[in-house]
């Protein structure tokens, strides 16, 4: 690692071991992301990835090991301040998890309440938002009434509205169809182009192929030089 | 903040109907039965003051005293503890007051051969020594004095009531703690079932960034917007109770010691506040139990 890029790095895991009981889901891993950079997270289901992603926002704890984000300690993050973390990242989920009750601005805006906006502010940079995705004509529709791909497309716009510093995504394509996933490939290109750090969990080999990027491989929990792709 | 916060709340409280109707009749039946006994006791509490306030001692005389008897009497009498005035109530004017008090009932009167009252001093007593023990002291003392036959302060049965209104607030006030104490399980098991069908929305919430405060407040305003409204529909049912009774009392009693009341502005106030620091707490134990978990 050059003096440079140590400079650079934004989250950095330092032997990182995360197991449930018996089973080891991630081990000894040690690793940096740097910024602005677009990397894939890949390997095939059950190597790890999704978990991950979920130590890099506290959606899970490391048995073992420290995380560095931003320069905050995961492990000496109370529970109090985890909000302030969370704010860091946009997080794209698989199963888009969006509030079923809520419309479609509603479930974007509420990154921006949550962070206490003004109303003005809220509803100019949700409309943006929106229409970047090419959601803005369907604002009001609850997620129940949209397909797969919308749902995702809202979740991306729930993702980066914030303005994070970090977007993760969570096999973003992996339930689309081919146009879907292109839309929301081009989008992921966009906010990086923007300046945000872009991690991508996937075993979408052509989301791979059509971005350039770092490339992490994961294998039974640890980090693997042998490509899988 | 707190736009979005009642925003939410009213939202929820839209979305859960059923839960937040049986919430705010809760409320309104605990409140309704509390404030019933509150204006009962304050009721009582006028009606006992009004007795207190009137009680007369009356000293009955022997008879066959004279002026000199008489007036002797009376310096001792006001030179008892606790005593004002001690006035002269001669015969004749006992028998007027009857009659003044018999009204059309007076013919019996008309029948007798003589007037069968003695003479009598009424004693005044100081305002601030009509405790009842003082009101027995004095009674005692008066039967001491040479030429009293009978000592009567006629309400010495006011003495059990008060003994019996002071269990019964007592006991209202066991019950009105027993219905609170309902009301805040009430309330909270309402926040348990509300945070539980909403649990994944909360999740995705802590997900994107938002602090417990911002999540959970619209728990507290939906609990205090219940409870608050649980309140004002409990009193008033309890003024329109009040009104139904009023008429029947003004028409059917006579109220010249009593003017029935309904509770003070302030009264009433404090009960809607309490009623929503109780919708507070239950809230605030459940949600404390949610986040622990």
């Amino acid at each position: 690692m050059t003096a440079e890029a140590d400079h650079a790095a934004l989250i950095r895991l330092f032997h990182v071991h995360r197991h449930f009981h018996a089973t080891r889901a991630l081990t000894d891993i040690t690793l940096d992301f740097y910024r602005n950079e677009f990397l894939f997270v890949t390997g095939p289901s059950g190597a790890g990835k999704t978990t991950l992603l979920k130590l890099l926002y506290r959606g899970e704890v490391a048995s073992q090991g420290q995380i560095l984000v931003d320069g905050m300690n995961l492990a000496r993050i109370p529970r109090k301040k985890i909000h302030l973390l969370r704010r860091k990242f946009g997080i794209i989920f698989q199963d888009y998890k969006l509030i079923p009750t809520r419309t479609v601005y509603e479930n974007v805006a509420l990154v921006l309440e949550a962070a206490g906006r003004k109303s003005d502010y809220i509803r100019k940079k949700v409309q943006s938002v929106l229409r970047i995705v090419g959601m803005d004509k369907r604002q009001d529709t609850l997620p129940p009434n949209l397909s797969g791909g919308e749902q995702q497309r809202v979740a991306v716009a729930r993702a980066v509205v914030g303005d994070p510093t970090i977007i993760l995504a969570d096999e973003p394509t992996g339930s689309l169809d081919a146009e879907s996933a292109g839309l929301i490939i081009k989008l992921l290109k966009t906010f990086h182009t923007r300046g945000a750090t872009v991690i991508v969990a996937t075993h979408d080999r052509e989301l791979i192929r059509s971005i350039p990027g770092r490339i992490i491989y994961l294998q039974e929990g640890r980090l693997t030089s042998a490509p899988t792709v | 903040m707190l736009k979005r916060h009642l925003r939410r709340a009213l939202q929820d409280m839209r979305s859960n109907r059923m839960l937040s109707l049986v919430t705010i009749s809760t409320f309104a039946l605990s409140i309704l039965i509390v404030s019933s006994a509150m204006l009962f006791f304050v009721n009582m509490g006028d009606i006992m003051d009004g007795w207190r306030q009137g009680i007369r001692v009356m000293a009955y005389l022997q008879e066959g005293l004279n002026a000199t008897d008489r007036s002797t009497l009376k310096v001792r009498m006001e030179s008892l503890y606790g005593v004002q005035q001690a006035d002269f109530v001669p015969k004749a004017q006992a028998l007027e007051r009857l009659r003044t008090q018999m009204g059309r009932q007076t013919s019996i009167l008309d029948n007798l051969d003589s007037n069968p009252l003695p003479d009598a001093f009424e004693i005044q007593m100081i305002a601030a020594s009509q405790s009842w023990d003082k009101v027995e002291q004095l009674a005692t003392a008066l039967e001491k004095l040479e030429g009293v036959s009978e000592v009567e302060y006629g309400q010495r049965w006011i003495k059990r009531i008060i003994n019996i209104f002071n269990l019964f607030q007592l006991t209202g006030t066991v019950m009105g703690a027993l219905f609170f104490m309902a009301a805040v399980f009430i309330v909270g098991n309402t926040v348990r079932l509300v945070l539980y069908s909403r649990r994944e929305e909360v999740e995705i919430m802590r997900l994107v960034g938002a602090t417990e405060q911002f999540i959970l407040a619209p728990f507290y305003f939906q609990s205090l917007i219940q409870a608050a409204l649980g309140g004002i529909i409990g009193l008033a049912a309890l003024f329109m109770m009040y009104m139904l009774i009023q008429s029947r009392i003004t028409t059917d009693m006579a109220t010249a010691f009593f003017q029935p009341r309904f509770l003070s502005p302030l009264t009433l106030l404090g009960i809607v506040g309490c009623g929503m620091l109780v919708g507070w707490l239950g809230c605030h134990l459940s949600v404390k139990q949610y986040v622990k978990a």
